[in-house]
């Protein structure tokens, strides 16, 4: 199943994301200084970094839930910092978060049909009518959300409650959800969180299927053999500034890497 | 999916069999506060969809149910005979909104037509609640609480200090309201029956409304704000305007309900527009179950219609202020709540079938 859109299969060499000179300080911390990137279109850009190293910061900016102090965030040649997170997701750019934040009261499939409200556009009056073009919508997304939990492998929890679903069915879910919003990017802030080295193993394919269908992926991770095994190029976050950026096998030679994570006298 | 008209369906039988009721026994009078019960029941469901579903909390319904009543009274009694070379009283006139009834005394009077004045009255609700919810909704819990309390205790104030709006006593003799011909809204008794009918009928079409609301796209993105509002603006949710959007919906059913409750009742005062019947609407919601329409709305039949008829006495106040304190402290989710329902209908279905097996 083709989860992109077709015309965003291109050759890699686009850059899709190109961050200038970011810059996030709370109070007398910068978390975030200075900090320029760019993810090339249909890769999958890794970014680590140790606690505190601002990398749940830079998420945020990028998607819109803090405004960055200065710099630039152009995504697909718009510059969307700044913007809320609904008008960043309108742009194509999608998350999960680091900690589950599935849609409590509702069902695996209302989860993921929620990703689909962005491609549908029944309103109050409409919803309230329940004309027959909602009614057709309603249930074009319906099965657009299913096709999505097939593809993840969690068709079979479509009718149960989010968050009654095992641990890893829920970081599944979430994919799913930020999936249904059919996007160009798709942020991954610690998808291997709290999963097992089996389901971490799993997660680590699901992530290369999803490049592999035309979505550039930039995700946050702590486990390492996730990153250097899926990951074509990696940023090195440290206090708030990048420190490296490059090839997952560059990235293990880096000595600023390796003191930043092992301490100087490993370096 | 045509099953969530069931339960409309089984509320249309019961509404009809309460009127046989009465009329079989004789007890005719309850018509009369079933009648208001269901306008009161308006502000219920709506106020259910904007706690209950969209999660956000207002203390100022009554507020808005008064701006409904008390426009639609001032601009049906209002005699607009001294301004009648006014050019816009002439347009108003010959487009029909204005109309030549007989005053007090027998003489001429101009007033508005009781649609045109519903018709205004919900305009200004529009307006109003989203001049106050655009700022307000940036608020969340108690800070939401405390604002809408505010703007309550400010509608309550104007129309208690106010004497075109007749100050402590209240706008009085309210025409009726003439839906279409022969179906008027006034409590007089040879239209009781009637009334009863379109007050229930208007309930059923409200909960018709927002029971698809409920099921459709927007529906769905209010349940998911409720639960995770940062995660639901992420899927491109515009957070701000649904959480308006809902607001205004909900003090427009606020509204519609003391449009109609003030041409029943031939009046409606000040107390209509008090802190305490907020507190009343949001305990019933509570109640009920939050995000469950038909839990509220039949707590609020239930203590509605005893309310009215006195079974609380001086009390009245005091009960639901106790109700939403007991509430608050051991059902915080409410008393009926959804889950309670699906148990149930689960257990039942279980039952079934572990008989079906056995047979």
């Amino acid at each position: 199943m083709a989860l992109g859109p077709p015309e965003d299969r291109g050759p890699k060499s686009v850059t899709i994301l190109d961050v200038r000179n970011l810059n996030k300080r709370f109070g007398g911390l910068q978390a975030v200084g200075d900090v320029s990137f760019s993810v090339q279109q249909g890769s999958i850009k890794a970014l680590i970094g140790p606690n505190g190293a601002g990398k749940t910061t830079l998420f945020n900016l990028l998607s819109g839930v803090l405004p960055p102090d200065s710099g630039t965030i152009n995504f697909n040649s718009t510059e969307v910092q700044g913007m809320e997170p609904y008008q960043v997701a309108a742009k194509g750019m999608s998350r999960t978060f680091q900690h589950i934040r599935l849609f409590t009261h509702m069902t695996a499939l209302e989860n993921i049909m929620i990703g689909r409200h962005m491609h549908s556009r029944a309103g109050f009056f409409a919803g309230m009518l329940s004309l027959p073009w909602t009614r057709k919508e309603e249930r074009s997304v319906r099965e657009r959300a299913l096709d999505i939990m097939s593809f993840l492998g969690i068709a079979d929890f479509a009718d149960t409650e989010a968050t009654s679903l095992a641990y890893g069915q829920q970081r599944a879910l979430e994919l799913g959800r930020a999936l249904a919003c059919e996007p160009k990017l798709l942020l991954l802030d610690e998808p291997a969180a709290g999963l097992n080295m089996r389901e971490t193993a799993e997660m680590a394919k699901m992530i290369s299927r999803i490049r592999d269908t035309g979505i550039t992926v930039l995700l946050v991770e702590h486990d390492m053999s996730l990153v250097m095994n899926i990951s074509d190029e990696i940023v090195v976050l440290s206090y708030g500034q990048k420190i490296a950026d490059d090839k997952p096998l560059a990235i293990q030679k880096n000595p600023e890497v390796i003191k930043v994570y092992l301490g100087e006298e490993h370096a | 999916m045509r099953s969530r008209y069931a339960p409309i369906l089984f509320f249309s039988a019961v509404v009809i069999a309460v009127q046989l009721l009465t009329f079989t026994t004789d007890r005719q009078q309850y018509l009369t506060q079933l009648t208001m019960t269901g306008y009161y029941s308006l502000v219920i469901v709506g106020l259910c969809m904007l706690m209950g579903y969209a999660g956000q909390i207002s203390l100022g319904h009554a507020g808005f149910f008064a701006i409904g009543g008390y426009v639609s009274a001032f601009l049906t009694t209002y005699d607009l005979m001294q301004h009648k070379a006014n050019p816009l009283i002439g347009l108003f006139s010959r487009a029909g909104l204005i109309v030549t009834v007989q005053d007090l005394y027998g003489g001429d009077a101009l007033v508005f037509h009781p649609w045109a004045a519903c018709i205004a009255a919900i305009l200004v609700t529009v307006l109003i609640s989203y001049v106050i919810g655009g700022p307000v909704l940036k608020l969340k819990g108690h800070y939401l609480a405390m604002a809408t309390l505010g703007f309550g205790t400010i509608v309550y104030k104007i129309v208690i200090g106010t004497s075109f709006f007749g100050a402590a006593d209240g706008l009085s003799d309210i025409p009726g309201f003439k839906l279409l011909p022969g179906l008027e809204v006034s409590g007089k008794t040879p239209v009781r029956i009637q009334n009863y009918y379109i007050s229930w009928g208007m309930v059923a079409l409200a909960m018709l409304l927002l029971t698809n609301l409920i099921h459709s796209r927007a529906g769905k993105a209010l349940r998911a704000i409720h639960s995770a509002e940062d995660a639901a603006n992420a899927m491109g949710v515009n957070t701000g305007r649904y959480k308006l959007n809902i607001f205004v919906l909900s003090a427009v059913f606020a509204a519609v309900g003391g449009v109609f409750l003030t041409h029943y009742n031939g009046g409606i005062g000040p107390s209509e527009a008090s802190i305490m019947k907020s507190v009343r609407y949001v305990a019933i919601v509570a109640i009920g179950g939050m995000a469950n329409l038909w839990g509220a709305l039949s707590m609020g039949i239930i203590l509605n219609f005893f309310s009215l008829r006195g079974y609380f006495g001086s009390y009245d106040d005091a009960v639901f202020g106790v109700i939403l304190i007991l509430i608050m402290l051991f059902a915080p989710e409410g008393l009926l709540r959804r889950e309670v329902f699906q148990g149930a209908k689960k257990w039942l279905s279980g039952r079934r079938k572990t008989e079906g097996q056995k047979a």
